[in-house]
């Protein structure tokens, strides 16, 4: 994933309200990883939602922009582009109602079976192992979005002292609710699968079930903290 | 999955792979939950309103053909999408008609043709499990359809209560889905630019617009993946800070060619996106199969709408109509109502209200 910024934002303002398709508008907020613009983001999406507008179908915040998706058949794009653009005028205040972010704990079990990788973290940050847990699980990290796979947070917050390359070789499997670290990047596999980030532990939370009409434990715009415990139980 | 009380089919053959698929998955894409549903959703709805179903019913989405299965009891079906060269009990049938299959009558259907993907609509729906909201089968989270996989030998679908009058013989005349209206291996999508397309040089944008890229085999439910002439970005870089991606954004990544994604996309790409596809022209695209020579032309929002508004109100408007229009015959003092039909296409026989495929070439119709 990249995150370099766009080359043209000498020429670009934001906020900019574009097109994406005849069914979807994008509100772009910047052109950065930055917490401020994030925050924006997740606010403006909670105003849109409360204002339940009938048109709407989904709204999908990330990192800088929301994308909103539409039924063009209830809303004409420039009718929707207006109303877009009175919250996006209303930006400041809408910011300043929003409330403070939820925060999603997560019982972790560093090191061992659970985190085959703690060792060589830890080597390659030159810190001991306790060291690199201490500051693992002393931040609380923003949920800047949810993407690649269903309940896989994109984490921001990484303490870089501990900030490692991904494996040479990745893993075929990894287990869910393995925690990771891939350079600068912290996050947590909500299901089993192939994956190439140093684990360094792993939670027994479920963080995915389809069955659950809210499927996902960590929602986008809430922050998640790692609690180092002994055991699963 | 049998459910002795109501209606199902068994899988004798799956085919290389068959789906189940609906409308597809809305509503958590903020959570990574990846939308899914029919690649040509023209026919998917055709089917479904061939056999009476709401427009929400699952069906069945068949890669290439080769799908065997053998019904358990009295059924309506309708086949949409690619030729699949397909036959019940034997006797050859044809696309975009509804019949009546009874009890242990086989289903069978060849290799396609015309496009890349058969549509199987069964009245009632294919009722397997609801998962977030919608019965696809997304095979990368292993969500929806049976067990989150493509059929395999020996599966027991259950099928749906009927909410339709039961009527086989049904066509819909005045529509045909965009996808089997072109070729499939020579088409002209219609996009909007945007939402990044300020990330290319005029030479790249140009070159996009006035190209013929081809489909290559690194194509799949996810997205298409096009070999053509590069299109230039302004910075000599592609990437961008990862955003939500819709179905049709074209994406160009570092080899600077175009990637159009489509059902079975990541909800969140990292790759500046240069247009979108509009959506009339979608269902095309699910039946593009690898060497298909795709031109783009740029529209405006407004004109993408307007074709989608259209299409919508036309396809709801079409009506469907019975093929034959049967006539009383006597047999030895017992009265039966008998029609034949050719329209070209399909060759069919009504008995008793029941639509049957006939092999035969010739036919003198009941005076």
């Amino acid at each position: 994933m990249a995150e370099s910024a766009g080359p043209d934002d000498q020429e670009r303002t934001y906020p900019r309200v574009v097109p994406a398709g005849d069914s979807a508008i994008l509100v772009e907020l910047g052109s950065e990883i930055d917490p401020e613009i994030n925050s924006q983001v997740f606010a403006l999406a909670d105003s849109i939602e409360a204002a339940e507008i009938a048109a709407v179908v989904e709204l999908i915040p990330t990192y800088r922009s929301l994308l909103v998706s539409y039924d063009p058949i209830l809303s004409k794009y420039d009718e929707m582009c207006d109303r877009l653009d009175s919250f996006v005028t209303e930006l400041d205040a809408i910011v300043e109602a929003a409330g403070d972010a939820k925060i999603v704990e997560l019982p972790v079990v560093y090191g061992g079976d659970d985190g085959p990788d703690l060792g060589s973290v830890a080597k390659h940050a030159e810190l001991s192992i306790q060291e690199v847990i201490d500051i693992h699980s002393g931040v609380d990290y923003r949920v800047y979005m949810i993407g690649f796979a269903p309940g896989f947070p994109y984490l921001g917050g990484l303490d870089k002292r501990i900030a490692t390359p991904r494996l040479k070789t990745p893993r075929i499997s990894v287990p869910a609710g393995s925690v990771g670290i891939a350079e600068s990047q912290t996050g947590v596999y909500p299901n089993a699968s192939p994956g190439g980030w140093q684990l360094i532990g792993r939670t027994a939370s479920a963080l995915f079930d389809v069955t659950k009409s809210s499927p996902s434990l960590i929602t986008p715009g809430s922050k998640v903290r790692f609690v180092p415990v002994q055991s699963h139980d | 999955m049998t459910n002795p009380a109501g209606n199902s089919f068994d899988v004798v053959q799956p085919g290389p792979m068959t789906l189940i698929q609906d409308r597809g998955r809305y509503g958590f894409q903020q959570l990574g939950v990846s939308v899914g549903g029919a690649v040509d959703i023209d026919s998917l709805d055709l089917g479904n309103k061939l056999v009476g179903n709401e427009q929400s019913a699952a069906v069945l989405e068949i890669l290439l053909g080769g799908l065997d299965i053998e019904f358990a009891r009295r059924t309506i079906f309708a086949l949409t999408g690619a030729n699949a060269n397909a036959t019940l009990d034997g006797v050859p049938l044809a696309a975009n008609i509804s019949y009546v299959a009874h009890a242990k009558s086989r289903l069978v259907l060849g290799m396609v043709n015309g496009g890349l993907r058969a549509y199987l609509a069964i009245d009632g729906g294919v009722n397997s499990p609801e998962i977030l909201g919608s019965r696809s089968t997304h095979i990368a989270s292993k969500i929806g359809g049976v067990e989150g996989r493509s059929l395999a030998v020996d599966d027991v679908l259950n099928i749906g209560d009927s909410i339709s009058s039961n009527a086989s013989g049904l066509v819909l005349p005045e529509y045909k889905p965009e996808s089997s209206s072109t070729d499939p291996q020579n088409l002209t999508v219609s996009v909007v630019l945007g939402p990044q397309d300020d990330e290319f040089s005029k030479t790249g944008v140009d070159a996009f617009l006035n190209s013929t890229y081809t489909v290559t085999d690194q194509s799949n439910r996810q997205g298409l993946r096009l070999d053509g002439p590069e299109i230039e970005s302004k910075s000599g870089r592609y990437d961008i800070v990862s955003d939500a991606v819709v179905n049709g954004s074209i994406q160009i990544p570092g080899d600077a060619k175009p990637i159009i994604l489509l059902a079975d996309r990541q909800t969140t790409g990292g790759y500046a996106k240069i247009a979108t596809v509009a959506t009339v022209d979608l269902p095309k695209l699910g039946q593009a199969s690898p060497g298909a020579r795709i031109n783009f032309s740029a529209i405006s929002v407004e004109e993408s709408q307007k074709l989608l508004t259209d299409r919508t109100e036309h396809f709801a408007a079409a009506q469907i109509h019975k093929l034959a229009d049967p006539i009383s015959l006597g047999v030895n003092g017992e009265y039966i109502s008998v029609g034949v039909a050719d329209n070209g296409e399909a060759k069919i026989a009504d008995v008793d209200g029941e639509t049957y495929p006939v092999s035969i070439d010739e036919y003198t119709p009941a005076e």
